[in-house]
């Protein structure tokens, strides 16, 4: 059992610009340490987790899969990356963040070079028009179906991982799991649904894609 | 940003531009620090880099040292070259500065360590 990175050094004034992690995130921690001896078993050499927020799931990840892996972080929300950066520090873990879109600027090099890569994206039903912000509100506005950032993503996650690379997606039950699968099945991802958690009224589902065909 | 960051950055997300690699690296402040060498993490990095890149980034900031600009053969069992290769890697950071489009000149500026790489509307590539 791998405890939860310290977040001592984050408080309330820091959680009104960055997302503060909650039950998502701590089902997605639990989903990577249950499948921890296959990512380990892996030898992943590249990790990258986009929308990394307060870095917690990232600072994870690098605690249990140790400094064999070189760890990106993305965010759209330029504090988001300095928190990460320091949750990493605190944590005695070295994470590289990258303040940028997804993966834009990264997806051309990394083609075909990512061993884990992670998302829980905001994907809070909201009206489209709260989509695209670079504030807090783009920890969560997910738009129609809370899938308006997400289905930006999708069609480059074959592209993005390595032969052996896996994806870990958070969703909720509105974002339609099986329209998703649908999609990755088109790339040749099949999904497996890894752990699932009831939080108040959100039904949270952590979804893991690997190549049908490695 | 690490130079190794660095070597998996493009700007070809902005309109117009092809490859957009190397970014050159204009810096104002680099920070040296230790980290942890692990020759087979560094091994298993090195091909999945653009050497020549690599080594023209760590020259343009003054810490390209005497690391090899070519790769020999059978460089994975040569731990003086890997401890090389590691500093330059891993423990020489850009902490500001900018990073500059080959191609169209656009800076992305760099603060704190972190590249911003985030692009206007009108700049996007579609």
């Amino acid at each position: 059992m791998f405890p939860t990175p310290d977040i001592s050094h984050l408080n309330s004034a820091d959680y009104q610009y960055v997302y503060e992690p909650a039950e998502d995130s701590f089902l997605l921690m639990d989903a990577l340490e249950k499948d921890l001896q296959s990512l380990k078993s892996a030898r992943p050499s590249v990790c990258l987790e986009i929308g990394c927020g307060s870095g917690i799931v990232s600072t994870f990840l690098a605690q249990m899969l140790g400094p064999d892996s070189f760890y990106l972080c993305t965010d759209i929300n330029p504090k988001a990356l300095e928190i990460t950066r320091n949750t990493g520090q605190q944590n005695s873990v070295l994470l590289n963040p990258v303040l940028t879109d997804l993966a834009s600027s990264l997806a051309d090099r990394l083609e075909n070079k990512i061993d884990v890569l992670l998302f829980n994206p905001p994907y809070v039903v909201t009206p489209s028009e709260e989509v695209g912000s670079s504030g807090i509100e783009a920890a969560w506005a997910g738009g129609v179906n809370g899938r308006e950032v997400l289905d930006r993503l999708l069609p480059d996650v074959h592209r993005l991982l390595s032969s052996q690379g896996v994806f870990y997606l958070v969703i909720i039950k509105e974002n339609k799991q099986g329209d998703i699968e649908a999609i990755m099945s088109k790339y040749q991802l099949e999904m497996t649904v890894v752990m699932l958690r009831r939080s108040g009224p959100e039904h949270l589902s952590v979804l893991k894609f690997t190549r049908k065909n490695p | 940003m690490k130079l190794l960051t660095h070597n998996m950055l493009t700007s070809n997300i902005i309109k117009g531009v092809t490859k957009g690699f190397p970014l050159k690296i204009a810096a104002s402040e680099v920070k040296v620090s230790e980290v942890d060498f692990n020759p087979e993490f560094i091994a298993r990095m090195i091909p999945k880099m653009e050497w020549s890149a690599l080594c023209q980034a760590a020259e343009s900031i003054g810490q390209l040292g005497d690391l090899p600009k070519e790769l020999a053969p059978e460089y994975e069992s040569d731990e003086e070259f890997l401890k090389k290769a590691h500093h330059v890697l891993l423990e020489v950071e850009v902490k500001e500065g900018e990073l500059i489009c080959p191609e169209s000149g656009r800076k992305f500026t760099i603060r704190n360590g972190i590249p911003n790489m985030l692009l206007n509307e009108e700049e996007v590539a579609k």
